[in-house]
């Protein structure tokens, strides 16, 4: 049993107590949100977490692990996207339309991440994080220009298949007080889908490869001499986050039904994905699970309790404003800024630091 | 002792200077005119022209502190667009607590507006000097954590700019004095353009001659090349990457007031807006060279004047076009600086 545990998540266990109980916990939580969080808020609450760990993750493989920089991964995750909402719009919506447009966005995204790794990655990381802001910004515009394709600035709203619309009811009676519909279906192929590629992406880092990545980001110059094309390997790095970003961006446009630029590639959701990164832990998958539910539920609720503090403060002019739900931002910014000064490996480290001992942490070179 | 000074002389000669590098001059030019058969009328081309340097001048302004502290400590300040919010917004402040006394007097309005600019200035230099002990400070060296702490910056300071602004689109007129526009023959040239134009020349002339001329420049300069052997020469490059860090801070500032004006509103998120612009600016002009970003700027400001009237289309990809187009040619941009 433990065996095929750990051959499940690759040798990479949590190390820590506490957080193998956190991951415990939220794997269950939110592999019975429909039944324990009823309602459309929880169960949106409860999709987003989970595309947001596909997400973050992809992500960490790029910054965590490989040391790299990018402001453009929100472009691949909107790629995926907008693969999936333009197949179901322009065909009949079916599972075929919607393959047809996640392996077309597969596509694109390889060929863009190809294209700029190449084009960027030969130079320094700093290098690349200007260019990859740039190109996500022009990717923006395009999107919005293009309004015959992408549905501009409205995006696109579409009918998923028949087994995932929020019309069909399979069953009579209510499961366990709930009424099974598409919309719970459509949740479940989220939770299978995240869980199943979020164990793939554990198997890459805890490869051969996934060490050479490492290496790279602890000192290039040394993995260059060892013998390995750095080049080679921080584009191949950058290949595979952008495609797991599509998938996590084809996701989200199916659980939505709705593909827009909002939702998918403004630069506020590449602000989030660094915010989670960082306040998870970077370098290790797990914090982007941590970090999502977190994140996203912090985005949901954390709001409803600064709302508490502002009424208390009422009348008071700067101070009332601090607190405003509308500002939460500013706290995490505070806390994103503390975390990459005191705590680098995020909330994952400091709860691994409590048990491990330092020979976790990578030396310095 | 004459015959000292003519060895010394002749020493002199003896090291072969650099060559200036005129091909981006040319290539500046070159976009000027091939422009003109392109559009056609030559008043229509003298306005564009016109716009396209005021635009440029302000995107100067507003890069060259950035690619300054680039070159000098190989830090990318990600966090450079919150002076830009913060000059604008101050500027907001202090036009519209000034707008009533002002009226008829063109003078006086002129006095506002730069009162703006220096009050704008002070409170950007001020926040960026607390913004580099506090931020910046901590990470020198370490590039990916410069990158995600000045970003962490950016998202605290807009917050913030927020809490004390107000989320919402501020406008900021222009006032009177500055509207319209003077003829040129048949060319329509707007007055706001003609004085961005005339203060963007100033600070560039005051950047040349500091950088040039005087001693902090030449050190400067020194730093920007080989900071080690400044550094064992007995100068504290630190203090100085300081008062580089505030002076671009405050360029921010100004340069934000200008651009606030010329879209006449401003909101939070104008400095992330304008990120990218100035990051395809230094990227151009060569990580850390001055005359570069001022050509880039150029280029980028009459790339989008040019190509906004031609094919507005297109015009919203022309600076990512011209990155592109600079990089293969000269994949270290225009005016690669040694040692990067």
């Amino acid at each position: 049993m433990t065996g095929m545990l750990n051959r499940l998540l690759s040798h990479d266990l949590p190390r820590s107590r506490w957080l193998a109980a956190a991951l415990v916990l939220m794997l269950l939580a939110l592999a019975f949100a429909p039944f324990l969080f009823p309602g459309s808020k929880a169960l949106g609450a409860a999709a987003k977490m989970l595309v947001f760990v596909l997400l973050v993750a992809s992500y960490d493989l790029l910054l965590g692990y490989t040391g790299i920089v990018s402001f453009a991964h929100t472009m691949f995750f909107g790629i995926g996207a907008y693969g999936v909402a333009i197949g179901s719009s322009r065909l009949e919506p079916s599972f075929g339309a919607i393959a047809l447009g996640l392996a077309a966005a597969l596509a694109v995204s390889l060929v863009l991440s190809l294209l700029i790794g190449l084009f960027s990655l030969r130079v320094k990381a700093i290098f690349y994080a200007m260019i990859t802001l740039a190109v996500a910004a022009a990717f923006q515009t395009l999107a919005s220009q293009l309004s015959d394709v992408t549905g501009g600035e409205d995006g696109l709203t579409f009918k998923n298949p028949e087994v995932l619309s929020p019309s069909f009811e399979p069953f009579a009676a209510p499961l366990l007080g709930v009424t099974v519909d598409g919309k719970i279906l459509t949740y479940y192929l989220l939770f299978v889908a995240v869980v199943v590629l979020f164990l793939a992406l554990l198997r890459i880092v805890n490869s051969p490869f996934g060490r050479v990545l490492q290496a790279i980001r602890e000192n290039d110059f040394r993995a260059e001499a060892i013998g390995f094309r750095t080049v080679v390997y921080r584009t191949l790095s950058n290949v595979l986050a952008a495609l797991f970003a599509t998938l996590a961006g084809a996701l989200l446009a199916l659980w939505l039904r709705y593909t827009g630029p909002d939702t998918t590639l403004s630069f506020e959701i590449m602000l989030d994905i660094l915010l989670i990164v960082v306040i998870g832990g970077m370098g290790t998958l797990y914090g982007a699970v941590v970090g999502s539910v977190i994140f996203v539920f912090a985005q949901n609720y954390l709001q409803d309790l600064l709302k508490l503090g502002q009424s208390a403060l009422e009348g008071v002019p700067l101070i009332g404003q601090v607190v405003s739900p509308d500002r939460w931002l500013l706290w995490l910014g505070v806390l994103f800024v503390l975390a990459v000064y005191h705590f680098p490996s995020g909330i994952v480290g400091r709860l691994r630091a409590g048990v491990s001992t330092p020979a976790g942490q990578a030396p310095t070179p | 002792m004459n015959a000292l000074a003519t060895a010394v002389a002749a020493e002199a000669n003896a090291v072969p200077k650099a060559l200036f590098d005129w091909k981006p001059l040319a290539l500046l030019a070159a976009v000027v005119l091939l422009a003109l058969p392109l559009i056609g009328s030559p008043s229509t081309w003298l306005t564009l022209t016109a716009a396209g340097v005021a635009m440029g001048m302000i995107v100067f302004i507003i890069a060259s502190g950035l690619t300054l502290v680039f070159g000098l400590m190989d830090v990318l300040n990600f966090g450079h667009g919150v002076f830009i919010a913060l000059g604008a917004f101050v500027a907001t402040s202090v036009i519209g607590g000034a707008s009533g006394w002002a009226e008829g007097s063109s003078a006086a309005q002129i006095a506002i507006v730069f009162a703006a600019m220096f009050a704008a200035m002070a409170v950007a230099a001020a926040v960026g000097w607390a913004f580099e002990r506090v931020i910046v400070r901590p990470v020198y060296g370490l590039h990916l954590k410069q990158i995600l702490i000045t970003m962490g910056g950016m998202i605290v300071g807009e917050e913030i700019i927020k809490v004390v602004w107000g989320p919402q689109q501020v406008p900021l007129p222009l006032p009177e004095a500055l509207r319209g526009s003077y003829l040129l023959g048949d060319a329509a040239i707007e007055r706001y353009r003609v004085l961005a134009m005339v203060i963007g020349a100033v600070v560039f002339a005051a950047m040349a001659w500091t950088l040039a001329r005087t001693k902090i420049g030449l050190l400067i300069r020194a730093g920007v090349q080989d900071r080690e052997m400044v550094e064992s020469l007995g100068y504290r490059i630190r203090r100085l990457f300081v008062g580089v860090f505030v002076a671009g801070s405050a360029l921010a500032g100004l340069g934000g007031v200008l651009w606030g004006l010329y879209q006449q509103n401003v909101t939070p998120q104008i400095g992330a807006q304008v990120n990218v612009l100035l990051f395809i600016v230094i990227i151009i002009g060569g990580l850390g060279s001055t005359l570069g970003c001022f050509i880039g700027a150029l280029l980028v400001g009459l790339m989008a004047n040019y190509t906004g009237f031609l094919a507005p289309k297109v015009a919203l990809f022309s600076n990512i076009g011209l990155m592109v187009a600079v990089l293969l040619w000269r994949p270290q941009g225009l005016y690669p600086v040694t040692n990067r």
